[in-house]
């Protein structure tokens, strides 16, 4: 059964939806609605919502178009998902470029987001290995798009979170890999000076690193956590014997609201950092629980109930690492956190995307279950924390940014505009640009 | 590595089918009205593994076509050994109780060109002693109900059809697989607003229809729960049933 919100249930609006079943239909009538592309809903806040307009459902365009076995292209419609690529590709020893931490998101809503993953210090964004697409325009227009053709409308509709138009297809490099299995290794780290230490070294010799981080705790203890890092096995690797996971639990029911509280939240950030008594742990993971440790549990979001919560997702430059400490400082005192809370370092490969949300610095990402409008004040806190140390706040997770704020992160945002079809819309972009800071 | 024939390959649940069988190597026969849609089908099978792929544009509603279809298919695929009807229309009772044409063309589409279509099929597998014939109906057909009865007869009477065919082809070791799905969100369904907890994905349908071939059953309801639910159906007394507003 189809559902249309997105993955933190918040904001609640109705829209209507017009499904699309192949990737030569016709846009539909606009004259009294304005339109917004809708993948798999896995954007956590309001840029896959379109309150009182249409949503293009397109998770039936979910055909591949052709698959080149000895360069790895691959070009699929724009609803195949991250999922069914990996079913695909995996068996014949390919790998997406770069994948965020869930694989049920569709590859239109990848390039919309200009989604990143543990590998963006190496490969860079979604966006970065994205040959060529179709987007069509309202008023019928089919253009391709790519690092030659319509040059200024791909880097828009990167990034461009589903505004300039419909991409029906997309065409993109694979990574080639021996085997589904990952040589990874865990390391606990005491504290936030440790773990950029450790992004230091690993970024070099790892392909993926992130970490998780424990954000109830302060002081000496101040961004605490356990650090992943991994590469794809290597020859003398390979495993003579593997058993890919099967069976995928889902959640049930949405848990009641006082489930999460202080408490229950402070005991899981104490046992999970605890968990691992030893410094180091090295071994052979599979792919799956590697990279999506959450899609194990189908419907995670049902956790925080009826009310669903926010995410929150931040990148700031690393030159001295104060902000980053005084965010995470500013969240344990408030004891809001979350359980979820992940620490990245981002590279410098750029994004052809114009308003694409990594650049170099580190990354941090968690979420808040909503309880009143302390969440709010204390997310306009940390946004403000971020506007002055010259970072940004990913739109893919946000329902709730200011426009001064958003408009302060983005300043290319009202060129980006320009680019935007007309009868195209969000949520989230009438939330951003309500009001104008020039 | 088998040779299949799907018939009315653009619906939802035939394509997800499809899919399953194209993992597996084999080799597809796509037949359906629109071309376009049927080479983007097509170009999917055949980067997810089809060993060949082919495709017959027609309308199925010319009976007079059927015997081609069945003799091209057999030339294009080289041989066959599974055909899956798939093709249909839910048409809307309200239309069929007003204007009989409506009716007749809901019966036409959804009974008789399966008879029309597995005619020849059903001797063709007779003769060569193995093959599978496998058909989407409905759990519509198992009783008569007032909101879709006409689509529901032309279903039902699928599946006695079917039973019969069975019996016949059974010394000929031959598999006629009857397949009853339930409520399934295709774009058949889109005008059906209420969608809840009996609603099925078509790729869980298509997982259902793949197992039900391997496992050489006669009849499945997709997904399973929908035997309970027309087991109790199909008991309901009349005296009571024709008072409920089903």
């Amino acid at each position: 059964m189809a559902t249309y919100e997105s993955w933190g249930r918040f904001p609640k609006v109705s829209q209507q939806i017009y499904p699309l079943g192949w990737r030569t239909d016709a846009l539909p009538s606009h004259e009294n609605t304005s339109l917004l592309p809708y993948g798999m809903g896995r954007s956590y806040g309001d840029v896959c919502l379109n309150a009182n307009g249409t949503l293009l459902a397109t998770r039936q365009l979910n055909r591949f178009i052709s698959f080149d076995p000895e360069q790895g292209i691959l070009c699929c419609e724009a609803g195949v998902s991250f999922d069914e690529i990996l079913s695909f590709a995996v068996p014949r020893g390919w790998f997406l470029p770069t994948t965020p931490g869930t694989r049920f998101i569709t590859v239109g809503g990848a390039i919309g987001n200009d989604v990143h993953g543990k590998n963006h210090h190496r490969a860079g964004t979604f966006g970065k290995h994205v040959r060529r697409f179709e987007l069509v325009r309202s008023n019928g227009e089919r253009l391709i798009c790519s690092p030659t053709e319509n040059t200024e409308l791909y880097k828009a509709t990167i990034g461009g979170l589903g505004l300039t138009g419909l991409i029906t297809w997309a065409e993109f490099g694979l990574k080639p890999i021996l085997h589904r299995a990952m040589s990874s290794e865990t390391i606990r780290f005491g504290d936030l000076e440790e773990f950029f230490e450790l992004s230091r070294q690993s970024d070099k010799e790892y392909e993926y690193t992130m970490s998780w981080v424990d954000c109830s705790s302060q002081g000496k203890h101040l961004g605490r956590g356990i650090f992943f890092r991994g590469n794809h096995v290597t020859k003398d690797e390979v495993p003579s014997h593997w058993k890919a996971p099967s069976k995928r639990l889902t959640m049930p029911m949405d848990l009641p609201g006082f489930a999460l509280n202080k408490l229950s939240v402070r005991a899981f950030n104490i046992l999970y950092y605890n968990q691992q008594q030893r410094k180091s742990i090295k071994g052979l993971t599979d792919y799956e629980p590697f990279f999506y440790p959450l899609d194990a549990v189908l419907e995670w979001n049902r956790l925080y109930g009826k009310k669903g919560f926010l995410q929150y997702q931040c990148v700031v430059p690393y030159q001295d690492h104060v902000a980053i400490r005084e965010i995470l400082q500013e969240i344990a005192a408030t004891g809001s956190s979350s359980f979820l809370a992940v620490l990245k370092t981002f590279g410098e490969v750029e994004s052809p995307g114009m308003l694409s949300f990594p650049r170099k610095g580190v990354t941090l990402a968690l979420d808040f279950p909503i309880k009143g409008a302390g969440t709010f004040e204390l997310l306009e806190r940390l946004d403000a924390r971020v506007r002055d140390a010259g970072g940004a706040v990913y739109p893919c997770k946000d329902a709730r940014l200011s426009p001064q704020n958003f408009q302060a992160y983005y300043p290319q945002w009202q060129a980006f505009a320009a680019h935007i079809d007309p009868a195209f819309s969000s949520s989230f972009w009438r939330r951003v640009t309500r009001e104008i800071y020039a | 590595m088998r040779k299949v024939l799907i018939i009315g390959a653009t619906s939802a649940i035939a394509q997800a089918t499809a899919k399953l069988f194209a993992a597996q190597g084999d080799s597809l026969c796509l037949v359906g009205r629109n071309a376009d849609k049927l080479s983007h089908i097509a170009a999917d099978l055949k980067v997810r593994g089809a060993t060949q792929v082919s495709e017959i544009a027609v309308d199925l509603n010319d009976f007079a076509q059927h015997e081609v279809l069945l003799k091209q298919a057999v030339s294009h695929l080289q041989g066959l050994d599974l055909v899956l009807v798939a093709h249909g229309t839910l048409d809307d009772q309200k239309a069929c109780e007003q204007d009989y044409s409506a009716a007749e063309a809901c019966l036409k589409t959804n009974f008789l060109s399966v008879v029309s279509l597995l005619t020849p099929v059903a001797n063709f597998f007779e003769q060569q002693r193995y093959g599978c014939i496998a058909v989407i109906s409905s759990v519509a057909g198992d009783r008569g109900r007032q909101s879709n009865y006409v689509y529901g007869t032309a279903k039902g009477a699928v599946n006695l059809f079917l039973q019969g065919l069975r019996n016949r082809l059974h010394k000929a070791n031959v598999q006629v697989l009857t397949i009853k799905p339930g409520f399934v969100d295709t774009p058949m369904t889109a005008q059906i607003a209420k969608k809840g907890a009996l609603w099925a994905q078509p790729e869980q349908i298509a997982e259902g229809i793949n197992q039900a071939i391997l496992k050489r059953k006669d009849c499945v309801y997709l997904p399973w729960f929908w035997r309970i639910i027309m087991g109790i159906i199909v008991h309901v007394p009349e005296t009571i049933f024709k008072r409920l507003k089903l």
